[in-house]
């Protein structure tokens, strides 16, 4: 074992460690708070592996932006504590069903080592490289994604807009 | 085995020298500040420690290092002693890819004179930037009390709002350059800064900038005649200490990256690279404090309206123009 792959190990404890006390918290802003260490930790892990780039995108949007407005909101709702309550069955069922799959797959792809015999090499995408691989290769999917984004971006539009009539324009 | 210990020896000194010039110059900044507010509003300004009250930015360190550091009842304990260091700390790393002077050559081996020269420099000064947020938004939730939450929330929503106009002024200057490392957007304004072909995007950035540091005319997360001191209402002794650390040293991060991206780095004639880095900073320092003795606190509306109807237009259509021109 060599120092990255330590530092693999070591990463994935925080990100796993991080990301299970996010879901188990009553505290929101704790959750919040432990799901960007989680964000943070797995910017490391793509640092690590050579893309630099993702690791900066994941900052800049999952912890900067994305969690800043969970935080937001949390804030403003003002729910700093869930009261304690079990779901009922037909809600955690299929999500335990489900799981417990995922954990199967996931141990059988473990235990067959597609590939696992191939030792990590230290290699770095340069930002340009990476750029005009993905929208060389893979343009169509980026524009249907951006068109995604742009309907969201309508919606949000639409529905604002409606709420908005009743307001005057005398205290702008 | 002996180059890589010599390696790091010169990555400490490295960052010792940036860490060294950042907080001096922090605690110097706020001494020109009140003495400069003072002239504006025709009084004297801090004159009682040494001669010209130089001594000041020491009492100030003694005065903050031996009061009580008080944690309010109600508070969250942990989140609450964190969030000043958060603030403290993304400030300072972002200082860690600016570039202050010219490759050397030391005992035959080449230095260059930037802690790191990451390939996503400015992606990394942005994600700095936007954690920043947590240390304001945890800090005004954390005390437990109305101001520091409204200036908390108030924070969040300037800082993740003017991220966006920030972001997207530096688009025409990565097109120009053609790489988002810091060092080569300061080579490639070998010739002629971007400032002379960039003038919107350097106002938009400018604006954006000041917005981001929450000065006035953008302080409303702490606007003392509402909220208090906002955000670090509850906060006592170098605690508050920090978080003013952290907004000096982000002041003249800014100011740093205004020259990086704007006025040509440490590039100009005559004196040395990092001397001219200095006075750029510096020069960019004083006209926030001159700002922010002329301009009066914009209202919440405004400040939203500004950054999401002028200032992001603006720049997405700066970057048309300029892929346009450059695709010519």
């Amino acid at each position: 074992m060599n120092l990255y792959s330590a530092l693999f190990y070591l990463l994935s404890l925080v990100i796993l460690a991080s990301t299970a006390l996010a879901i188990t918290r009553r505290n929101l802003v704790h959750a919040v708070v432990y799901l960007v260490l989680s964000f943070f930790g797995s910017a490391l892990l793509f640092y690590l592996l050579g893309a630099p780039l993702l690791a900066a995108l994941e900052v800049i949007i999952y912890a900067g932006a994305i969690m800043i407005l969970f935080l937001f909101i949390v804030m403003m709702l003002n729910v700093e504590r869930l009261e304690e309550r079990f779901f009922p069955a037909r809600q955690w069922v299929p999500a335990a069903v489900l799981g417990l799959l995922l954990a199967v797959v996931g141990l059988l792809a473990v235990s067959t080592q597609p590939g696992g015999d191939r030792l990590l090499k230290t290699a770095v995408a340069a930002p340009s490289a990476f750029g005009s691989y993905v929208f060389q290769r893979h343009w169509l999917s980026v524009e249907i994604v951006s068109l995604l984004l742009l309907i969201a971006l309508a919606g949000v539009l639409f529905l604002g807009r409606d709420n908005d009539k009743g307001v005057s324009e005398e205290d702008r | 085995m002996i180059a890589w210990i010599a390696g790091f020896a010169v990555l400490l000194v490295k960052i010792g020298l940036v860490l060294g010039v950042l907080l001096f110059l922090a605690a110097y900044l706020v001494w020109a500040e009140r003495k400069l507010l003072g002239r504006l509003q025709i009084r004297y300004g801090p004159n009682r420690a040494g001669i010209f009250g130089l001594l000041q930015p020491i009492a100030d360190a003694i005065k903050m290092m031996t009061k009580e550091d008080i944690v309010p009842e109600a508070a969250d304990r942990t989140i609450f002693l964190l969030a000043p260091a958060v603030v403290a700390v993304t400030a300072m790393l972002m200082a860690a890819v600016v570039p202050f002077g010219p490759t050397i050559t030391l005992w035959g081996r080449q230095v260059p004179m930037v802690v790191t020269d990451l390939n996503v420099g400015l992606l990394f000064v942005f994600a700095m930037s936007s954690l920043g947020v947590y240390g304001v938004a945890l800090g005004g939730w954390a005390s437990n009390s109305k101001f520091a939450l409204l200036g908390g929330i108030r924070g969040a929503a300037q800082m993740i709002s003017y991220e966006l106009a920030l972001g997207l002024s530096i688009v025409p200057v990565v097109m120009l350059a053609g790489s988002l490392s810091l060092v080569d957007i300061v080579d490639a304004q070998a010739s002629y800064p971007f400032i002379l072909v960039q003038p919107v995007a350097f106002v938009i950035f400018v604006v954006s900038a000041m917005a981001e540091s929450k000065r006035i005319p953008f302080d409303l997360p702490e606007a003392e005649n509402e909220l208090g001191a906002g955000y670090h209402t509850e906060y006592s002794g170098m605690r508050f200490g920090m978080f003013f650390i952290g907004e000096y040293v982000h002041m003249q991060v800014l100011g740093a990256l205004i020259a990086v991206f704007f006025l040509g780095g440490w590039r100009g004639p005559l004196l040395p690279g990092p001397l001219w880095l200095l006075i750029k900073i510096i020069v960019v320092a004083l006209v926030m404090i001159w700002v922010r003795g002329t301009l009066p606190r914009l209202r919440y509306d405004q400040l939203m309206a500004l950054g999401w109807k002028v200032l992001i237009p603006a720049a997405l259509a700066n970057i048309v123009i300029t892929g346009a021109v450059v695709l010519l």
